[in-house]
């Protein structure tokens, strides 16, 4: 078994106790959350952190709740078993239930949580590997060393970002609230990520603490559609949320795209949705206008050998996974996934 | 071969089978299920050290020096080695010992052992690994068979100027080329002839216990090494050699076993390092492997490049069968001179082949080293042959489980490479698949997407070519019956989950009329148990099966005395049975099996019995003749039914039904089990899994994250049917049932797509991709067949 090395854990009862630590000790502590991302990468040494801040015993954190003005606030250790369970989240945003119900397998949704989830580090193939693997090979630009191997002569990692809550929360319009050494603040989860895939996140020394997501009108239909080989287990090989808000009408008001594990940062599919606003499904102008988003979509996300997998494969599944989750979408028949 | 091997396929006794053929749980079952079973690392002993093993971070390298100074001097470290501290060579076949224990002088893959060190704890001996500094002098690496294979410098393993002055091997590990019949007449004859190219990708065992050792050194010298092995013999025999002790001062235990699948059945770096360390330091000293490090001990399926070439008459009837195989063997031999031949000699059944050429090589390259997975050397090539008759199916506008049928070479039958066949139940197993899969209404007739595929197989009950050459039996048995009514066995048979010791106990309990509960078993420690070549080529039960039966037929005969002189009638009167000896005549006069045992031992003194099996003289009278020649071959038949979506090209298998010829199904539930297992893992490689080495020649993704195999909801329905052909010389006329149903499992889904989709694969693994790539070449064939049709039409209206 691959060893953990070696660190101490400290499991802050108060958030401002969390924040004292985590300014005191910068670089050297590492949040700990659900610990199914953080624990096998510290055992490949990708983090080899002095201090290890558990989350566990934050009151702040816990909790799922309607606010009066229909928003509904998610508590960041708010496992993704609950999330996908829950059937607040399933009616006012189903996207983001779907996405937690298929992330990694049932024992991992148990521990990994929503806030992890949203801050989980990118992944590549030259990196997600162990000290001895990564050592045979010059190790890479993210960790240790200063070659891209995805990329040859590339300067900027290209690691990419794997987590399914991201497209589903930015098809929400979600709003992520962070404790920090200045205070609260909230930031739209689509300011939350850079596309250095080094470490992808706008965001330092802060503690993400509960994630917002607004009303949604009564017409609003969601869904997330995952690739990936094992109907269990694996990291996306390509993630859509898919958002369409229908109209009094029944056509379609407005629309959202996102994807992930396509490059450094998770994706907003903009001009694809676009193409949507004013048809109405079930029409034929509803169905070319699914062909002309999948085809835009293709266009504008061009996965890269970043992760396992066929980036070329996972390129030609944009359009056929656009159409299908938009489709299950306005059915209400998410997620997309193949078992 | 002797009245000793041979115990025929019924009961002598009236009463019939009281255990064999029942279904019955595990002997260790729930020792297993609830945690009590002690697996290698487990075990604890006092004052115990922990190795762990640096490895090359080249595919390719000369060591030019070795510091492990810094290494050494790190407080709580005991011991550092190196390839010199045990220079001998050794591998499982002794006609190729291509291996050190740790590297002496080049490392010939990413991964290879190089030092190992013995620490107090798991972390100290981890830091002392990383302050080794190795000298290394990058060569050339190979990481292609053809590469390989036309580059003959520089060598993988280095020949001497003498040997190479008589024959320069190159890179080639071995070469073997066989013809039997005229294949250029059976060709020429033909009515249709097909000729393609196949291919397997690597694939590995992914057992989930991953390899363990620990190794004490006595005072008196004897050194003890518990393995996760399914070779217990094989292991002392190479202990003795490396560390040059006397086999008699070496004793090998196989404890619990958290699976093998071929993958524990060569000597490892990691016994051999726990042994030295623990002789030099005076300390127990175990090593237990992470999953990356097993990966890199590999010993997995060959990658196989195919072509075959076979030839039918219109009735469907072959003529012949001509085949050229490139195996990449990875960088050590392991057993690859045996999967050279495999690859060839374990294609002739079940159908009858007029005349049939291989011609394989195998070449070293610098990836990890290939070796025997379940089905070992016949399962690429089992999964060329039979998509190939599937196209010589189409071709001939037959129905591909016909063909499969007219083909069948029949019971008692000399194949056409020598081969001794006998039971044979393959058309019963084609019959049951055929019916449960309801074949007749739904092959060539569901809606396109959605497609059944049939494949069959043969594999065999053990070999009759022992690893070492030797006279002695290639299965002993010793068996101790107690006065409390206890019967132990002694087997040196490996239960690597297969539950060769739950066979042994219902035989045992079977031959001897006992409840199987008073029956225990002592396995695979070699000290303890008469020898037994260990758990591979599908030999336990037949072997060791037919060794108890011989033992047990021998006490019997004193326990039947005993009874029959206390009650003073004649021995054909007594009968035993679950734990109770009755008279056939007078229902009433009963004994336990305790008092049983009690009136024989007092009339015999103590009493214990040993039992032995070899198998007869067996294969073609030609060099190589004998590898693949087994005393029983099994038989399966599959029918696959897939899905493919068209638009992702993901292949889903809906339902896999399995019928398979074990002979008799000592334990259904095991047989059945077996059948599943295999099937899934067949499955498996076909559809996700992918040993395969980077550009650096690096292992892509070491970790059971990126080795995919499926989990529950990717395992399609798997349905085991039992066919039972009841074997002339195998216990109660079993044959094996643990490698041969994965076979078919392969082609059958290749078969499926076809018949959903009306593409050919070819090349493992299939991924979407390969679907999709395919279904663009059939649309544009399509359309360029329609162009040409047009064009045809337009130059016929000319003359007009």
């Amino acid at each position: 078994m691959l060893r953990l090395p070696a660190f101490e854990l400290a499991e802050p009862s108060t958030l401002g106790e969390a924040l004292g630590l985590l300014a005191e000790h910068g670089e050297e502590a590492q949040l700990l959350a659900g610990g199914t991302d953080l624990v096998p990468n510290m055992k490949h040494e990708l983090f080899t952190p002095r201090l290890v801040i558990s989350l566990a015993r934050l009151a702040e954190l816990r909790g799922l709740r309607v606010e009066s003005d229909g928003t509904l606030v998610i508590g960041a250790m708010t496992t993704l078993d609950e999330l996908a369970h829950d059937q607040r989240v399933a009616r006012r945003a189903p996207a983001l239930a779907q996405a937690a119900g298929l992330v990694a397998g049932p024992q991992l949704r148990r521990m990994g949580t929503l806030g992890g989830n949203v801050m989980l580090d990118t992944r590549c193939q030259w990196y997600n590997q162990t000290y001895f693997w990564r050592s045979a090979l010059g190790f890479c630009l993210k960790k240790d060393g200063t070659l891209c191997h995805v990329v040859a002569g590339g300067a900027n990692c290209v690691a990419a970002a794997s987590n399914d809550s991201a497209p589903a929360l930015m098809s929400l319009d979600g709003v992520l609230v962070f404790h920090g050494p200045r205070g609260r603040r909230e930031l739209a989860i689509d300011a939350l990520y850079s596309s250095d895939g080094i470490y992808n996140k706008n965001v330092r020394g802060e503690i993400l603490v509960e994630v917002r997501v607004p009303r949604v009108p009564s017409g609003h239909r969601g869904a997330y559609g995952k690739l990936r080989e094992r109907g269990s287990i694996d990291f996306p090989l390509l993630g859509v949320a898919a958002r369409v808000d229908l109209d009094e009408s029944g056509a379609v008001g407005a629309a959202a795209l996102c994807a992930v594990a396509l490059q450094a940062r998770p994706l907003r599919l903009a001009k694809a949705a676009q193409v949507l606003v004013g048809t109405r499904p079930g029409t034929d102008g509803f169905r070319s206008a699914l062909g002309e988003a999948g085809a835009l979509a293709e266009k504008q996300c061009r996965p890269l050998a970043n992760i396992p997998g066929d980036a070329e494969y996972r390129h030609a599944m944009v359009p056929v996974y656009v159409r299908r989750t938009l489709q299950a979408a306005v059915d209400g028949t998410g997620p997309v996934h193949h078992v | 071969m002797s009245a000793r091997d041979v115990h025929g396929n019924q009961p002598p006794w009236p009463e019939g089978f009281r255990v064999v053929g029942r279904a019955q749980p595990k002997i260790d079952g729930l020792a297993k299920a609830t945690g009590a079973a002690l697996y290698t690392d487990d075990l604890v002993l006092a004052g115990m050290l922990h190795a762990k093993i640096l490895r090359s971070p080249h595919a390719h390298a000369r060591i030019r020096g070795i510091d492990a100074r810094a290494a050494l001097a790190l407080p709580g470290v005991h011991a550092v080695i190196t390839g010199k501290d045990m220079p001998i060579k050794y591998g499982v076949i002794p006609w190729t010992p291509d291996e050190n224990a740790l590297a002496l002088d080049k490392v010939r893959f990413i991964g290879d052992e190089v030092a190992a060190v013995a620490a107090l704890d798991e972390d100290t001996a981890n830091a002392a690994l990383k302050l080794i500094r190795v000298d290394y002098e990058p060569l050339r690496a190979f990481l292609e068979p053809e590469d390989a294979l036309a580059t003959p410098e520089p060598q993988i393993h280095e020949q001497t100027p003498e040997q190479k002055a008589k024959e320069h091997k190159g890179n080639v590990s071995k070469h073997v080329r066989l013809e039997f019949g005229d294949v250029e007449a059976g060709l020429a004859g033909a009515d249709v002839v097909v000729s393609d190219h196949y291919e397997f990708h690597g694939t590995t065992h992914t057992p989930i216990e991953p390899h363990c050792a620990l190794a004490q050194y006595s005072a008196d010298g004897v050194l003890t090494v518990w393995s996760s092995t399914q070779i217990t013999h094989y292991v002392q025999k190479a202990l003795a050699r490396v560390l040059e002790l006397p086999e008699a001062r070496v004793r090998v235990i196989q404890p619990f076993l958290g699976g093998a699948f071929g993958g524990k059945s060569d000597p490892f770096a990691l016994e051999f390092a726990v042994a030295k360390l623990a002789m030099l330091t005076g300390r127990p000293v175990k090593c237990l492997w992470t999953r990356e490090e097993v990966f890199y001990a590999h010993r997995g399926r060959h990658p196989m490049k195919m072509r075959y070439t076979s030839g039918a008459r219109r009735d469907g009837k072959l003529t012949a069968v001509d085949a050229k195989i490139l195996i990449d063997g990875g960088s050590y031999s392991s057993f690859g001179l045996v999967t050279t031949y495999y690859a060839g000699q374990l294609l002739t059944g079940p159908y009858h082949f007029p005349a049939y050429r291989f011609d394989s090589t195998r070449v070293f390259t610098n990836k990890p080293p290939c070796g025997p997975k379940r089905g070992h050397g016949s399962v690429q090539p089992r999964f060329a042959f039979e998509v190939q008759l599937d196209q010589l199916a189409e071709e001939l506008g037959m129905d591909p489980l016909e063909l499969r049928r007219r083909n069948f070479q029949g019971e008692n039958v000399q194949t056409v490479n020598g081969q001794r066949v006998t039971s044979n139940g393959f058309l019963a197993c084609l019959d049951a698949v055929e019916r449960a899969s309801a074949w007749k209404t739904r092959h060539a007739k569901l809606p396109r997407g959605r497609g059944l595929g049939v494949a069959g197989s043969m594999y065999i009950s053990g070999t009759n070519y022992p690893v070492y050459p030797n006279p002695m039996p290639q299965a002993g048995v010793q068996l101790k019956l107690d006065r409390s009514g206890l019967v132990t066995v002694f087997t040196g048979g490996n239960d690597i989950g297969q539950g060769s010791n739950s066979i042994a106990r219902a035989i045992v309990a079977e031959e001897l009329g006992l409840e199987p509960a008073d029956v225990r078993v002592v396995a695979a420690d070699t000290d303890l148990c008469p020898v037994d070549l260990g758990a591979y080529s599908s030999r336990v039960t037949f072997m060791v099966g037919n060794a108890l039966i011989d033992a047990c037929r021998k006490l019997r005969t004193k326990l039947v005395t005993a009874v029959a002189e206390h009650w003073h009638v004649h021995a054909a009167r007594v009968a035993f049975g679950l734990g109770a000896a009755h008279d056939r005549e007078d229902a009433a006069r009963r004994l336990s099996m305790r008092e049983v045992f009690q009136l024989a031992e007092a009339r015999f003194d103590t009493l214990g019995e040993t039992g032995a099996y070899n198998t007869p003289e067996l294969g073609g009278d030609y060099r190589g003749g004998t590898i693949g020649a087994s005393p029983a071959y099994s038989f399966t038949a599959h029918v696959v039914e897939a899905e493919v979506d068209e638009e992702t090209g993901r292949i889903t298998v809906l339902n896999c039904w399995i019928a398979h010829d074990c002979g008799r199904a000592l334990n259904p539930m095991l047989v059945a089990g077996q059948i599943e297992g295999s099937a899934y893992m067949g499955i498996a490689e076909a559809l996700m899994e992918d040993h395969a080495v980077n550009r650096f020649g690096l292992h892509a993704g070491p970790s059971l994250l990126d080795y995919r195999i499926p989990t529950a909801v990717d395992t399609p329905e798997l349905h085991a049917l039992i066919v039972e052909s009841l074997d002339p010389e195998g216990p109660y006329g079993a044959k094996e049932a643990g490698e041969g149903p994965l076979h078919p499992s392969i082609p059958a889904i290749s078969n499926a797509v076809f018949d959903a989709v009306g593409i050919r694969l070819r090349h493992l693994p299939f991924t979407p991709a390969k679907v999709l790539a395919a279904l663009r070449e059939q649309r544009d064939r399509a359309r360029g067949g329609e162009v040409a049709r047009t064009a045809r039409v337009a130059s016929e209206r000319e003359p007009c």
